[in-house]
């Protein structure tokens, strides 16, 4: 018998509306034409990730959870940006209307399409969805420019656009969220500052010990965090945010605010079609309103008297939902949620869940706290079960307490093993003892049986691959290891994910494997490793790494195919934004003269050269140069490349020295002049800046350089390495002490060679210096632990032997067309298709 | 038989340096033509719907190219990109005799 599907319609298409969809599919595919209203004009994504997407990390793209062909492909229909207004409970239907496009999806007052159409469904069942809205505390002046709440895609992109207009910003909120977005805030370049109305951060999750504790890694991280704040008023000048004005009458200069300071449930379509709303849409355990056909779930449920604002309980709320809407379980219950959570900010661990100090006079606490690294670890256990964790600054246990902490199970009598693994290295909690049921992912929902599964049956044998295959380790991340476990306990053995070990995509092997590859076949150029180690496929994101790299193994030998070549490299000068070029003459130690300035002067007149700056390298750089002057520029300036484009020894700074400064202890520009004279065009995993100091006062900025030589007392210089002053900042390690220019080159070299031969494709110094460890690095390179001193010092040498400026190519191109303009196709026979095409 | 197409002689396919790109005016449009090692010419757009990067430019093989700016990748084939939402036209493109016929 064919009974006509009855229809459901669920408003809300976030996480909690989407999952519910998703669970009801799982157990009864056909029973229910679904239609799904969504203020939002999109398919369903992970909102917990917008936290990556505002600093960056990931693109708003790779959050959609359920793109809009998931949709076609399961047969439902979604109204995207279209706002359920009324459900019509006489006529059974439900009411929406079109959202304007650039309407704030949760506003109360969300600005509908003016005379559109209104949407009708009408419905067997509903399930309302509608999550929350950020909460605004009382405040003058929120609303309009400068101010954003933090919810929605839209949201995202609307601050990190407007924080490239701006110097400082503020938020207000100092908890999970807040920190998130300020955390994120950061990477848009601007100050941030917290402004927290409590007497610390995370006051729902932290004690005020642990709190304070956080607030300094905040604060160590660049972030000022003001507690017991009140902010009364956004105060304007010319439209634009000027200041805050605080309750205690201080004031705060900001160019923005985003206010993170709670949610509260949207339930104004539950209260104008009569259902029974309090704090939240009110639920009983089945999760029905008081409307036996319509249902609620997510964060605008009131279940219990309590409200959730995480997405474990929700999955809970999902399941049970849809086991009884399906009838599959018609007595299923949700009985409440315990509550964890780990804050996602990258730079700081922190995870925590249930109470955060005791209750009770039975209940004991442990707490480990060590002060000096930021860590603090605390356990409340009532009844040898866990009631409450904080962990700070190491959250290595997080995931297997958390798994505790929700099945309530009983502890290990040594409460040690809880804080920090247990000391003989059995696992703490054995996952093989797990039911299959039991959550491991509490992000993305996912039960140890699932990650059976995916081990067993999927065949994935590393985290990555288990993420890929059940979104499990994707959201905070704090289920990995017990991922891992699982991998161990049901397949033997944790595979790395080998692919992100490879030194270039294309080829599978890791550099150490490569490079051996390479040298045992002789492979001279980039398309023979294609033919020979990538099954003869080409690859275009491999070239230029596997170019760099053969470069260095062949000196003098490599069989240089230009097209494996970024255009800066085929050129010789760096690519703009507009398709010009830059082009920085070498300027051995920052010391020109007025014959030199001449030249560079007349060149700029004669090619019209649009803009002629300073560099940060002590040289001059002609900026917006077309393609085809570069070979005439090259030819008048007579100066030989400045390597500016490329991955490669770019300039040695100098300061004055002892020519001139007072204080100058070393001939730091003779030096430095010796250095570049010496590496210069000397390609390498990524670029290398250098500097030279006559002494620590550093005018230079030597110990932030790739490599440098500073002068001190006693005739010495100390060579640091592992230096940056870009995007990140790194003061140098000491390499060692030497006596004389010679010496500094020569360990110098033997440094560049042996990062050359071990760095990473991309991987600059101080990554570099940092992943191997200075102590290893100054074994092999100082004290010749491996025996390998001669052989660096006459490859670097070799490779200096083999320089030849590039610039001379403007005598004699290296290819046709190297420096030509874009061809003007004189159309020489046109003809209509005469089938000499197929 | 089609009419709206036309085949245009871009001249010796040894314009163009193995495995590289060039870029061609076409009455007016910039059209990248991609040489691949393998004997294989493409030819799409020259100019990256992303921020407008020159794709000829670009390093290419494998069916496919990187823009030289922000890196965006494209099929050379059916104009696809990496990004959502980005993609280029792409034209047939073939050589006869040693000389490149771009097909419009
Ligand atoms: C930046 C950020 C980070 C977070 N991090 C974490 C975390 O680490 N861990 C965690 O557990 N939780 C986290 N959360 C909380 C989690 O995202 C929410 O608990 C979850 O999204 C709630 O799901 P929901 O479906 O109830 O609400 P939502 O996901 O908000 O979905 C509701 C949807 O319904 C739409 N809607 C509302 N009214 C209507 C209407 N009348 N008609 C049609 N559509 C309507 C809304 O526009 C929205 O798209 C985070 C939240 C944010 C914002
Ligand atoms: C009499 C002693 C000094 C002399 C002669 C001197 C000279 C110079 C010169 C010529 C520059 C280059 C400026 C430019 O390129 O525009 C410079 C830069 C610099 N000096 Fe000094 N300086 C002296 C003392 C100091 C001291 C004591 C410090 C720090 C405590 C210092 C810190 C710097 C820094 C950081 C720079 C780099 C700035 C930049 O590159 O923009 N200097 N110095
Ligand atoms: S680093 Fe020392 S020697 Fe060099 S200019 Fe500065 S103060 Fe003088
Ligand atoms: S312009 Fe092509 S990737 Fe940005």
């Amino acid at each position: 018998m064919n009974t006509p599907k009855q229809k459901l319609v669920v408003i809300g298409n976030g996480m909690a509306g989407a999952r519910v969809v998703e669970e009801i599919l799982k157990r009864a595919r056909d029973r229910f034409e679904i239609v799904m209203f969504g203020a939002e004009p999109y398919g369903n994504y992970n909102r917990i990730l917008l936290s990556n997407v505002l600093n960056g990390s990931q693109a708003a793209a790779d959050i959609f959870m359920n793109p809009l062909a998931w949709y076609r492909e399961n047969g439902v229909t979604l109204h995207a940006g279209v706002r359920a207004t009324r459900i019509d409970r006489q006529r059974k239907v439900v009411i929406g209307a079109p959202l304007k496009k650039d309407a704030l999806a949760y506003a109360v007052d969300a600005a509908a399409v003016p005379d559109a159409a209104l949407v009708e469904e009408t419905y067997d069942y509903v399930i309302i969805a509608t999550g929350s809205r950020p909460f605004v505390p009382p405040m003058e002046g929120f609303g309009g420019t400068g101010t954003f709440l933090f919810r929605t895609i839209d949201d995202c992109d609307q601050i990190a656009e407007y924080a490239k207009t701006c110097k400082e910003a503020s938020v207000i909120g100092g908890g999970l969220l807040g920190l998130e977005a300020a955390r994120g805030l950061m990477t848009h370049g601007v100050e941030v500052t917290i402004l927290e109305a409590a007497p610390q951060l995370m006051i729902a999750q932290l004690d005020p010990e642990s709190g304070q504790m956080l607030r300094d890694t905040i604060e160590n991280m660049g972030i000022q965090v003001m507690c017991e704040k009140i902010t009364t008023k956004i105060v304007r000048e010319d439209g634009r945010i000027k200041r805050l004005d605080l309750k205690d009458g201080s004031t705060l200069n900001t160019d923005m605010v985003v206010v993170s300071a709670g949610i509260r449930p949207i339930t104004e379509i539950a209260s104008v079609s009569g259902l029974t709303v309090n704090k939240g849409i009110v639920c009983d355990d089945q999760m029905r309103t008081s409307d036996r056909n319509i249902f609620a779930v997510g964060e605008c449920v009131e279940h219990r008297g309590k409200i959730y604002g995480l997405v474990d309980p929700i999955w809970d709320q999902a399941k049970t939902l849809a086991d009884v809407i399906t009838e599959f379980n018609p007595k299923a219950e949700y009985l409440g949620s315990k509550l964890g959570t780990k804050l996602k900010v990258m730079g700081v661990e922190l995870a925590s869940m249930g109470e955060t100090k005791p209750s009770l006079p039975e209940d004991e606490v442990v707490v480990y706290r060590e002060p000096s690294r930021g860590v603090y670890k605390k356990l409340i256990v009532r009844e040898n079960k866990i009631a409450g964790a904080i962990l700070l600054g190491e959250t290595d246990t997080a995931g297997v307490l958390m798994q505790m902490f929700m099945s309530n199970s009983a502890v290990s009598s040594r409460r040690a093993d809880l804080l920090f693994g247990s000391s003989t290295g059995a696992p703490v909690l054995s996952v093989f003892d797990l039911p299959d049921h039991a959550q491991i992912c509490n992000c993305n929902g996912v039960s140890k049986g699932a990650i059976k599964e995916a081990i067993q049956i999927g065949k994935c044998h590393s985290v990555s691959k288990i993420g890929g295959c059940t979104k499990a380790g994707l959201g905070c991340g704090s289920c990995k290891t017990l991922i891992a476990q699982l991998i161990e306990a049901y397949a033997g053995e944790v595979v790395d994910d080998a692919s992100e070990h490879y030194y270039v995509p294309g080829v599978p092997l890791e550099k150490s494997q490569l490079v051996a590859e390479i040298r045992q076949r002789g492979l001279k150029s980039v398309s023979a490793v294609f033919r020979e180690l990538a099954g003869g496929k080409e690859c275009p994101a491999s070239k230029v790494g596997l170019a760099s790299l053969l470069k260095t193994l062949w000196p003098g030998e490599y069989d240089d195919e230009r097209d494996a070549r970024f255009i800066n490299d085929r050129v010789h000068a760096n690519i703009q934004k507009d398709g010009t070029f830059s082009v920085v003459p070498r300027i051995y130690g920052g010391v020109t003269s007025p014959a030199e300035l001449r030249r560079i002067a007349d060149v700029a007149v004669k090619y019209n050269v649009p803009m002629v700056k300073f560099t940060g390298g002590q040289r001059l750089d002609l900026l917006g140069v077309k393609k085809d002057d570069l070979p005439k520029i090259w030819k008048d300036l007579g100066i030989p490349s400045g390597h500016a484009y490329t991955k490669a020894f770019r300039t040695c700074k100098s300061c004055v020295g002892t020519d001139f400064c007072r204080y100058g202890l070393g001939d730091s520009i003779k030096l430095a002049q010796e250095i570049e004279q010496r590496f210069q065009g000397i390609e390498s995993p990524h670029k290398m800046k250098l500097a030279t100091a006559g002494c620590p006062r550093n005018c230079s900025e030597a110990y932030v350089k790739d490599i440098s030589a500073v002068a001190i007392e006693g005739g010495l210089w100390e060579i640091y390495i592992g230096g940056a002053a870009g995007g990140t900042i790194r003061k140098g390690d000491l390499l060692l002490t030497v006596k004389t220019h010679d010496e500094v080159l020569k360990f110098m070299g033997r440094f560049m060679q042996y990062y050359r031969e071990h760095g990473k494709y991309l991987e600059r110094t101080y990554h570099f210096v940092e992943r191997v460890g200075i102590e290893v690095i100054r074994k092999i390179v100082v004290e010749d632990s491996e025996g390998i001193a001669a052989r660096l010092d006459a490859d670097i040498q070799k490779a200096v032997d083999a320089y030849v400026d590039p610039w001379k190519e403007a005598e004699v191109p290296a290819y046709p067309g190297q420096f030509g303009a874009p061809e003007l196709a004189s159309v020489l026979e046109v003809a209509e298709n005469n089938g000499r095409f197929p | 038989m089609s009419t709206s197409t036309q085949t245009i002689n871009l001249g010796s396919l040894e314009a163009i340096a193995l495995g590289q790109g060039r870029c061609f005016i076409v009455g007016g449009e910039e059209i990248a033509v991609f040489r691949q090692r393998d004997g294989q010419l493409f030819a799409t757009q020259n100019r990256c719907p992303h921020k407008q990067g020159p794709l000829s430019e670009g390093v290419a093989g494998g069916g496919k190219v990187i823009c030289p700016l922000h890196s965006h990748k494209f099929d050379l084939v059916t104009g696809a990109g990496s990004e959502h939402g980005e993609c280029v036209k792409s034209f047939r493109v073939s050589a006869v005799n040693g000389e490149i016929l771009l097909q419009l």
